[in-house]
């Protein structure tokens, strides 16, 4: 018989293993997959793991990419991670990407072709304000009519994206885009752009502010009396509630801060990697943080290695495509196994699996 | 300081694609912006790729990555691309067009081909389709088979591409029908095949008999089908399934010839950066079997435009003609230059509604 | 009657075809978050669904057999959710956004080789007498075999959930799982049988766009109609005859705004498609007002059951 006892504490080595046996699964049930589909499970396996690292050819490439590409899922996840921990559910972080996103062009464009220095900063504060104030509208119905939190910030990125389409097929759209849907391209003005700081290492602003947020968060669940309240909020709202936590001002932050970072990682984007505003801007990116976050355990290191991990199968999902012909749907199923598998060995974090054999139990 | 930094990075960079680009096959890629089995735009190209292979057989390798989104991932799936030594590297989407022109300036040795835009460089060339040329044949068709003079449209993305065809199949239409009549839906998608099948429902509710469709799946086609008496035309593949009515003919995207050429200018060495736009002459715009459902001697009508049109004899946007709000456009006998008609963003005369902004 | 063009009983006859996937997933979603489970993954389930009804449905020429197929596949799909939550007690949101990840890889997997392959075509199922009645009959009375059946399974659900046994299970486990598990109910056992039954329905809504309403086969081809399914649950407040409504509203909506650019209106569309999100916000609201602190859902909505 198997008995399941809840632990009294998550199990911290667990919570270390977990992650690695689950890439380790997931490995292995890919190969199996990948051979299924009449593929060298080792070659595959190798094309998307190691070659983006280690391939002589193009790794000096695709390694500083892979911070291209993980950033701005760490940024958002990192706000994410805050409110998960305090049992606060954002799922709407796609929404506030591209208002974060518009915002910034927005006000970028409309000082169009004034060339001064403060023109980005400015972007990047309208970004942040913007998926801010996005957020604040699940915030504020929460905190105020105690509206389920799960269910506007999801409603609200079908609006967001309805606002993107219109703002590149009219309100942003390139007056010389030859008729064209999408606004101007950001990247190439100089007063806007997002460039790469330091040549060849992939870094630009939205890395920057992504490794900012990692110490940020990580000096704040562990030394600063909020992220006290955080965990406690999460594990009990009731011993939060005894314990004099505010849990309005507490929903506003966690809400707050969620959606000024992916605010800021969608200004990051769309004047850096994408360069403009256009109908399919959003790539998913808030949807796909929300996995960056629970494969990191809701951690900051985690979620750090987590994103890098995500980009890595991103990347290397990309290699395996061309190289060997894999179609892109197998990359998918085998992103949705690798989740899969790292939620399903929660148990083992949180619980004690026994066995007893039937004799001695009886 | 930086830029300096950037070109020596990409010099550096190009000088090891160039490096690898020179064993015996000659490498093709593709960057789609679909799966390639989405029965419309990205097949088409994929079915393009498949021809070239076979054409060349063991000389030519041919690479592709599906499902690119046009943001901040197409730049780097074209970098990776052209680092493992891909000779010649097709982009087959129009918001792949700033991604390409960025990569092909850190690789000046690897050629590049962007379909449907408008930028070019010293190793990057453009391509695209005059579907407007189809679109006459298929409006001259719709003006003779309408009963109830209304004609319905299923537009896509509001560009010039799509512009251009409505106003190219009612110029043709109107000419042999005064009275008809145009109802546009927009479904601001490329393919929603759900979204399609309700406009084309739409369109035949309010009295359409003919519904001609800038979108790729089959689904107008099963609605006309659904509702009898109504017909339709194929687009980007055949749809001969629904041969011989609904679809009466249809429009065919056909890149294999392209590919195969511009394939065969990278090994010759006489490459060079084209902004290349062909029609029915070359076989790009594939004109579909006309059935028998349309009468013997509209069948043989569009034939002959088909035939004068490959022939280079008869532009489809010949004057007199003029803009929606009745300002003249072209003269008697005047045809339009290619440049207007690649920016175009007005209807033409006759027609209502307007061109969503 | 006309209204510039538009014929408001064709408008309405067809607003139902447009309505049917999102009802039938909707309401499977329902009965799961009565359950006190959230399912994300609906958009997932739908296409498997839809791949598989339209693969069964091709093989074997009935489209019976690809609705069967379809409800199958998408308990199936269902079951990898029931196991990650109930099994092993993982959290409900990641689990259903992996599980949508996996449903529509397997989908284009599944559905390669029938891109561009014809299915059967499913015949109108008119009702006899019925259909003659003026005005009500055209709209209601003319349609195929699966629009009667989504109509029928609003009212059984409403009718089970409201006056069954087995509604009333379902409910307080949703409600209170502790107290629920303490009166000697299973509490997991009822969450897997009500996330299958969501699967089966949300499977039942992908098929009919893959075999009715389109009817083909193509990658993606649920286009985010899932995700519209979840927030018509919310819209209804969690109860059956209100989903009805709330799916027809969305479906209208897309209807109305084809029907308005095709008689000439001057449409705002992004206004158009983003009024029911912003409706379905106003709507949680007001309910989650006036219930004074309950937050509308089912108490125990996204939370995990511990036994011990």
């Amino acid at each position: 018989m198997i008995t399941l006892i809840k632990r009294p504490q998550p199990s911290k080595l667990w919570t270390f293993a977990t992650p690695v046996l689950a890439v380790a699964i997931t490995m292995v049930l890919g190969g199996l997959l990948f051979a299924l589909m009449g593929k060298d499970p080792f070659e595959a396996i190798r094309t998307i793991f190691w070659d983006p690292l280690f391939h002589e050819q193009f790794a000096a490439y695709s390694r500083p990419q892979l911070l291209v590409k993980a950033g701005p899922l760490i940024l958002i996840a990192i706000g994410l991670s805050l409110g998960f921990k305090a049992g606060i559910w954002n799922i709407g972080a796609e929404g506030q990407y591209i208002m974060g996103a518009l915002a910034g062009a927005a006000t970028g464009l409309a000082l169009y072709p004034m060339d001064a220095w403060f023109i980005f900063p400015l972007m990047v504060i309208a970004g942040a304000l913007g998926g801010f104030l996005w957020a604040m509208i699940p915030a504020l119905l929460k905190t105020r009519f105690n509206t389920n939190e799960i269910l506007v910030s999801l409603m609200l990125v079908y609006v967001a994206e309805q606002l993107l389409a219109s703002a590149s097929l009219s309100w942003l759209r390139n007056p010389e885009g030859n008729g064209f849907p999408g606004s101007r391209n950001l990247s190439k003005i100089e007063a806007m752009s997002n460039p790469e700081l330091f040549a060849g290492t992939g870094v630009h602003w939205g890395v920057v502010a992504a490794l900012a947020a990692v110490i940020a968060a990580y000096v704040l669940i562990n030394k600063h009396m909020l992220g006290f309240q955080i965990k406690l909020s999460g594990e009990s709202s009731r011993a939060a509630g005894f314990a004099g936590v505010n849990s309005a001002r507490l929903i506003l932050f966690c809400l707050g801060t969620a959606g000024a970072l992916a605010g800021l990682a969608g200004l990051f984007e769309v004047t850096g990697p994408a360069g403009q505003v256009s109908i399919d801007f959003n790539a998913g990116y808030g949807f796909t943080a929300i996995i960056v976050a629970f494969l990191g355990r809701l951690h900051p290191i985690g979620i750090l290695f987590a994103g890098l991990l995500l980009a890595l199968t991103f990347i290397g999902g990309e290699l395996a495509q061309f190289m060997l012909g894999l179609p892109s749907a197998s990359i998918q199923v085998f992103q949705g196994m690798l989740l899969m598998t790292l939620l399903a060995m929660d148990i083992f974090v949180n619980y004690r699996v026994v066995w007893t054999s039937r004799e001695v139990a009886q | 300081m930086f830029k300096t930094l950037l070109a020596t990075t990409a010099l550096a960079l190009g000088l090891a694609g160039a490096a690898l680009a020179d064993d015996e096959k000659t490498k093709v890629g593709f960057v789609y912006v679909g799966p390639v089995n989405d029965g419309g735009w990205t097949q088409g190209h994929d079915h393009g790729r498949k021809m070239l292979e076979e054409h060349f057989g063991d000389t030519v390798e041919t690479v592709f990555v599906e499902n690119v989104p046009e943001g901040p991932d197409a730049e780097r799936v074209m970098t990776q691309m052209a680092l493992t030594g891909t000779d010649l590297i097709f982009t087959t989407s129009f918001g792949f067009m700033d991604p390409t022109i960025n990569v092909a300036e850190k690789f000046p040795d690897v050629k590049f081909e962007h379909a449907t835009g408008y930028k070019t460089a010293d190793n990057v060339g453009t391509y695209s389709a005059r579907f407007y040329e189809g679109r006459a044949i298929q409006g001259h068709i719709a003006g003779k088979m309408t009963k109830s003079n209304i004609v319905g449209y299923i537009a896509s993305v509001p560009i010039p591409e799509v512009v251009r065809g409505i106003n190219s199949a009612y110029i043709h239409a109107q000419k042999v029908n005064p009275d008809v009549e145009f109802k546009v839906i927009w479904i601001f998608e490329w393919m929603n095949p759900a979204k399609e099948a309700d406009a084309a429902k739409a369109l035949i509710e309010q009295g359409a008999d003919v519904i001609l469709q800038h979108t790729d799946s089959t689904a107008p086609l099963a609605a006309a089908q659904e509702a009898g008496g109504v017909i339709g035309f194929g687009q980007a593949s055949d749809m001969y399934e629904y041969a011989p009515s609904p679809r009466v003919s249809s429009i065919i995207d056909n890149w294999a010839p392209y590919y195969i050429a511009r394939t065969q200018a990278v090994m010759d060495g006489t490459w060079e950066s084209a902004m290349t736009w062909d029609g029915i002459s070359t076989g790009m715009v594939g004109i579909g079997e006309i059935t028998d459902a349309v009468p013997a001697d509209v069948k043989a009508e569009a034939e002959a435009m088909r035939d004068e049109i490959a022939a280079g004899t008869y532009h489809p946007f010949t004057g007199p003609l003029n803009k929606q709000d009745g300002t003249p456009w072209l003269a008697e006998g005047e045809v339009a230059d290619d440049g207007t008609l690649a920016g175009m963003s007005f209807f033409v005369e006759g027609l209502t509604g307007d061109i969503p902004q | 009657m006309n209204f510039g063009g538009i014929d408001p009983v064709i408008l309405l006859a067809s607003l139902m075809v447009a309505s049917t996937p999102i009802l039938l997933a909707a309401l499977g979603e329902m009965v799961v978050e009565k359950s006190g489970v959230l399912n994300l993954g609906v958009e997932g389930m739908m296409i498997t669904g839809a791949v598989c009804g339209f693969i069964a449905s091709v093989e074997s020429g009935s489209p019976l057999v690809g609705f069967i197929a379809a409800a199958a596949g998408g308990a199936l799909l269902a079951m990898l959710f029931a196991l990650l939550t109930q099994v092993f007690q993982s959290t409900q949101v990641p689990s259903g956004l992996a599980l949508t990840l996996v449903g529509v890889g397997l989908a284009s997997f599944l559905g390669q080789n029938y891109v561009g392959v014809k299915s059967p075509l499913t015949t109108k199922m008119p009702i006899p007498l019925l259909e003659d009645i003026p005005v009500l009959g055209p709209i209601l009375f003319r349609h195929d075999a699966m629009v009667y059946f989504s109509l029928f399974a609003v009212v059984v659900v409403w009718a089970v959930l409201k006056f069954t046994r087995a509604g009333l299970i379902l409910r307080a486990v949703g409600e209170n799982h502790t107290a629920a598990h303490a009166l000697g109910y299973k509490v997991r056992r009822v969450r897997v049988l009500a996330i299958g039954f969501g699967g089966a329905m949300a499977g039942l809504g992908g098929a009919y766009i893959s075999l009715i309403r389109v009817p083909q086969w193509t990658d993606g081809i649920t286009a985010g109609i899932g995700w519209i399914a979840l927030a018509i649950v919310v819209f209804a407040s969690w109860k059956a005859p209100r989903v009805l409504i709330g799916a027809y509203l969305f479906g209208g909506i897309t209807v109305l705004q084809l029907n308005l650019q095709a008689a000439g209106a001057k449409v705002p569309v992004e206004l158009l498609s983003m009024s029911p999100f912003l409706a379905t916000i106003v709507v949680l609201v007001v309910i989650s007002a006036r219930s004074k602190g309950a937050a509308g859902g089912p108490a125990m909505l996204g939370r995990i059951f511990q036994a011990r």
